[in-house]
């Protein structure tokens, strides 16, 4: 049995029962990585002899009988925008290529705790910013699915790396949508937990009122197992929630007899790919077929969503880069004349396109004589965007709708920055309401491409989005298809 | 064409808060693209938000703090081994001006 | 400067907090350690960091606020001011802005014999910035260095209305700020190390105008007579350019202590575009009123309701009081002390003149590590009431006492310091020297009055030290007529 291609849950039970080993997991990861990652570009970084030091270390407690739970020896990677210490960090960019983080990022330290093992550091759009991972200042990544299209972004790598078997699961991150758009794009299970579920402590921030950390994983099973681990109060983490964090796999198989669905009309528009919309409609009627009731739903203010987030977004990152200054840490341009001109060349050399576009539009959108007209503004059509999800959820439990309004588009396909942006229209509002969303495959195009189903609950209700994700996956053999690669 | 939203000398402002070097292709470029976003964004006038809170925190929480109690710091070479350019136990800079 | 024109003056004080540890991380505050040493992921803005407020800087901004009478705002919140410069970890501080912790305060100043009540604008918390070190002046030096120990220490920043109307206010406002700050134990109101600062804004305009003249900011002012030099420097040069007809160009300049100028420092004519916005990695602050109730019923006697105290309970000056109460530490020293001892006024006296004359200092430290304790001192003071020695023996028992830490008794003991009363030792005293100085008598009783001082002193010699001056003045007086 090729032990790439098992799920976290199937693999821990081949280690409890002593029929293979982490080293052999991690042998098997790394070898795949190897064979593949040249035409699919997920990894940034592979630490292969900490894989096999930590597998090693797993397997004396695994044959001793005392796992750490659910995830010891499980080989896995992270999105290159999570702090790893004496590991370097880029963030998918040219000004953090030697950065070496003297820290652990609080999900990092945790999963460590649980016993992971890590394969490597994954592939980004340049500090998580972009919805096809073509803006990593050092290489695209390709989607497993068709190697001439994106994986989607910003976590292409992320999502790429579990699509193709090269990470049993791995975390990406969500600020508008690049957790679920790869995942919808990549055909595997995508989480974006509640704002506040997961701590921020070494992510390198992009928008820090949108960000989250959450996993990709091969079924939600093994969504629901990452998910505990890095969930939880961190006091290193101002805006991460004290609330207790429930064993979320526990809960999974209780079906969806009587939950309430909202189908937003807004979630359908023009112009959208009709095998996505129809991929959907369908997913809601198995849904009901299994015992949900679906109601539609108007949530009004969608469609300012993207133009509220292109402000608020920007504004943050602008201010979250502003230390990318050449003086501790990161890329310093040689030859400055002084300290501005010191700034202004590294800034220009170390950052790309996109990147510099939106340090632009924040800066300009906080500008004196512009906060309140675009800033200030963007603020109080997010608390709208908010209330329409409030008033939805006093009549529904979950709202279902697609994750895309299209499928994986082509490498370089997507020019205008405008068109790039307008991918994430489903997904971004989540991210202002601070919800948790999570995509899973719910069909493919004719042409064999994925087709993602988002599921979006009450803030700190994951168990009832795993829940009816968990229901869906049972009904339907969508998770178990593999992309055309060896 | 609409009259633009963003000019050039407001793209020049905006880089030198931002402290970016653009050369003169890349400033016209940028102008372009900022002025379609930003043409976008303008349907965000259209709304009414009268009387609407912004939002700053996607959670509602208050009073998050800790106590005063030292913790270690971390040690100096770990502080400045990702130092560009150090100077003994310092980070050391080029000649500072203001703007 | 032209009786036509008032100057408008407001200080902006900026208050390191005696916090253990930094505004937004665990790592220490305290001085001196080696260059960064005292600095961590979160005050060195690494890539991933994310700050968390130190509970107690609240708190203590909340004291000085109450201490200050000011309103406490109890929804209040951080926010980023953006800007470029290598000390600032981020590029961006993180400060309060449009909702701070407090506001609408007032502080009552004394200067030049009249009471003004000077308003408090607000008052709010942020954090401070790295070290710059160069060669030279910042203008010259080709390169410089970061130090980030300080990076991060929590700064109360007070901005007072522009109320002052001359340079002595200022110093007096800036006096008793910094004597609030020191009682209520926030701050150690150091200027020369800078835990205290102080910025200035001035303008001139005419006499009863309402509108205010162009403002400029005046910094580098480290003592209290900086402050007052620099702000009478500043007065005269815009009196005389307003004068000549020459426009005030709105800019910051730097009061240079050596060649006792304002020159400027940068334009402030494109002033900074700070960008602010609410900090969303800090949730805002609700200050319910039981936590400020908690802090007012918490806060010590302060300095204005001590010197009132003193004057009233001590029958003091009120400049005693004010000089003794400029210290929470002298001031108790000064209360042990005066209220075992049935003359308060000489115990000021006696602190004020012989303590603070061998005392380097008169902060806590100073005054703990005296090695005169209120005890002894009284005890000093006993001993010259009750006549065992003379006042001037006694001068010189402190000094003794100070070097030694011993008892006055023991040494007056152990040095047979006893004054000499009895008059029949001091009759024969008298009249040796008025047989040996015959000449001296004759000096005084053609009208040089001076000799007097003269005898007296060789009466003083010819007993140690030891004879009762008013004892040998009454002798003298006695015995000289009859010569």
């Amino acid at each position: 049995m090729t032990l790439t291609l098992l799920t976290i849950h199937e693999l821990g039970a081949r280690f409890r029962s002593g029929e293979s080993s982490s080293a052999e997991a991690a042998q098997a990861y790394l070898e795949r990585i190897e064979a593949l990652d040249p035409q699919v570009r997920a990894f940034l970084t592979v630490t292969r002899d900490q894989a096999l030091t930590q597998a090693a270390a797993a397997d004396v407690r695994l044959k001793a009988r005392k796992p750490l739970g659910p995830l010891d020896g499980i080989p896995i990677a992270l999105k290159d925008v999570l702090c790893t210490r004496g590991i370097r960090t880029t963030c998918g960019s040219k000004i953090l290529e030697r950065f070496v983080p003297p820290y652990d990022a609080t999900v990092v330290e945790r999963l460590r705790g649980a016993g992971a093992v890590l394969l490597g550091k994954l592939n980004m759009d340049e500090f998580a910013m972009g919805s096809s991972t073509e803006n990593s200042g050092y290489f695209a990544t390709r989607n497993p699915w068709d190697l001439g299209r994106v994986p989607g972004g910003s976590s292409g790598g992320s999502a790429a790396a579990v699509s193709a078997d090269m990470a049993t699961a791995t975390l990406g991150t969500d600020t508008g949508g690049s957790i679920r758009q790869p995942a919808a794009f990549c055909g595997t299970v995508g989480l974006k937990p509640t704002y506040g579920r997961v701590s921020r402590y070494g992510l390198v921030a992009f928008a820090s009122s949108l960000d989250q950390i959450g996993p990709f994983a091969k079924d939600v099973e093994d969504a629901a197992h990452m998910l505990r681990v890095i969930a939880g109060h961190d006091p290193m983490d101002s805006t991460s929630v004290d609330a207790a964090v429930p064993d979320y796999a526990a809960e999974l198989g209780t079906g969806v007899a009587g939950l309430k669905l909202g189908i937003p009309a807004e979630y359908f528009i023009d112009g959208m790919d009709p095998e996505v919309e129809a991929a959907v409609r369908d997913a809601v009627k198995t849904l009901e077929k299994l015992g949900a009731r679906a109601e539609p739903v108007s949530l009004p203010h969608t469609e300012y969503g993207l133009a509220a987030y292109y402000l608020i977004a920007p504004a943050e990152c602008s201010s979250n880069l502003a230390r990318y200054d050449g003086v501790k840490y990161g890329l310093r341009a040689p030859k400055a004349r002084d300290i501005v001109d010191m700034y202004s060349k590294t800034r220009a050399q170390g950052f790309g396109r996109e990147v510099k576009r939106r340090i632009m539009l924040g800066t300009y959108a906080l500008s004196a004589g512009y906060h309140d007209a675009y800033y200030g503004k963007a603020q109080r059509v997010r608390t709208l965007v908010r209330r329409d999800f409030q008033q939805a959820f006093e009549r529904v439990d979950l709202i279902v709708a697609p994750t895309t309004p299209n499928v994986a588009f082509k490498m370089g396909e997507k020019e205008d920055p405008l068109q790039m942006y307008l991918n994430d229209v489903f997904t971004i509002p989540v991210n202002l309401a601070g919800l948790p969303g999570l995509s899973m495959p719910a069909g493919f195009t004719r042409s064999g491409l994925p087709i993602g189903l988002q599921l979006i609950g009450r803030p700190f209700d994951e168990t009832t989005v795993l829940r009816a994700a968990h229901a869906f996956e049972r009904a339907t053999d969508w998770h178990a298809r593999k992309p055309p690669l060896p | 064409m609409s009259e633009p939203r963003i000019s050039m000398k407001e793209v020049e402002h905006v880089a030198r808060l931002s402290r970016l070097e653009l050369s003169e292709a890349e400033k016209e470029r940028m102008r372009r693209e900022l002025d379609s976003i930003l043409a976008y964004i303008d349907k965000l006038r259209a709304l009414d938000t009268e009387g609407v809170e912004p939002t700053s925190h996607a959670v509602p929480m208050t009073n998050v703090l800790r106590p005063d109690a030292p913790r270690p710091s971390f040690p100096q070479d770990e502080m400045l081994a990702n130092a560009p350019e150090r100077s003994g136990e310092f980070f050391r800079v080029p000649k500072i001006i203001e703007e | 400067m032209d009786n036509n024109l008032e100057s408008v003056i407001g200080l902006e004080v900026h208050a390191q907090l005696l916090t253990a540890t930094k505004m937004f991380c665990g790592c220490s505050t305290a001085f001196g350690a080696a260059p960064n040493t005292q600095t961590c992921p979160v005050c060195q803005g690494m890539p991933g960091s994310l700050p968390v407020i130190n509970g107690r800087a609240i708190e203590f901004g909340i004291k000085t606020a109450l201490a200050l009478g000011c309103t406490v705002n109890p929804l209040n919140r951080f926010a980023r001011k953006h800007y470029y410069y290598p000390d600032m970890p981020k590029n961006y501080q993180i400060s309060q802005y449009e909702e701070p912790l407090a506001e609408h305060g007032r502080l009552d100043i004394e200067a030049g014999g009249a009471a003004r009540a000077i308003g408090i604008q607000r008052l709010h918390l942020e954090e401070d910035v790295g070290k710059l070190l160069h060669e030279g002046a910042l203008e010259t030096a080709q390169s410089s260095q970061v130090d980030f120990n300080r990076a991060g220490v929590p700064l109360m920043e007070i901005v007072s209305q522009p109320d002052l109307r001359s340079s002595d206010e200022a110093a007096a406002y800036l006096k008793a700020l910094r004597a609030i700050v020191i009682y209520l134990r926030v701050c150690d109101g150091n200027m020369e190390e800078g835990s205290l600062r102080c910025d200035a804004n001035i303008s001139l305009r005419p006499r009863g105008a309402a509108e205010y003249g162009t403002k400029v900011e005046i910094k580098n002012m480290n003592s209290f007579r900086n402050v007052q030099h620099a702000l009478e420097y500043e007065i005269k040069r815009q009196a005389r350019a307003l004068e000549t007809g020459e426009r005030i160009v709105q800019e910051t300049r730097l009061w240079d202590p050596d060649k006792s100028v304002t020159v400027p420092m940068r334009s402030k004519e494109f002033a900074h575009d700070y960008r602010y916005f609410p900090e969303p990695d800090l949730p805002p602050l609700n200050v319910q009123s039981a936590w400020t109730e908690e802090i007012r019923a918490g806060l010590p006697e302060l300095p204005a309701a001590r010197r009132r105290r003193f004057m009233e309970a001590y029958a003091l000056s009120a400049y005693d009081a004010d000089l003794l109460t400029q210290s929470p530490a002298l001031a108790e020293y000064f209360e042990a002390a005066a209220k075992d001892f049935y003359r308060p006024k000489r115990v000021a006296n006696w602190v004020l003149n012989e303590l603070l004359r061998e005392l380097p200092g008169d902060d806590e430290k100073a005054i703990a590590a005296c090695p005169v304790p209120p005890a002894h001192l009284v005890g000093l003071m006993t001993l010259i009431e009750d006549g065992t020695i003379s006042g001037k023996i006694a001068k010189d028992v402190f000094e003794k006492m100070y070097r030694s830490g011993e008892s006055a008794q023991a040494i007056v003991s152990r040095e047979g310091l006893t004054q000499v009363l009895d008059e029949d030792i001091l009759r024969k005293a008298v009249a040796q020297v008025l047989s040996e100085h015959a000449k001296v008598v004759e000096d005084y009783k053609s009208g040089k009055k001076a000799a007097l001082g003269f005898l007296v002193g060789q009466v003083m010699k010819a007993t140690q030290g030891k004879a009762n001056p008013a004892a040998v003045n009454r002798l003298l007086a006695e015995k000289l007529p009859q010569v």
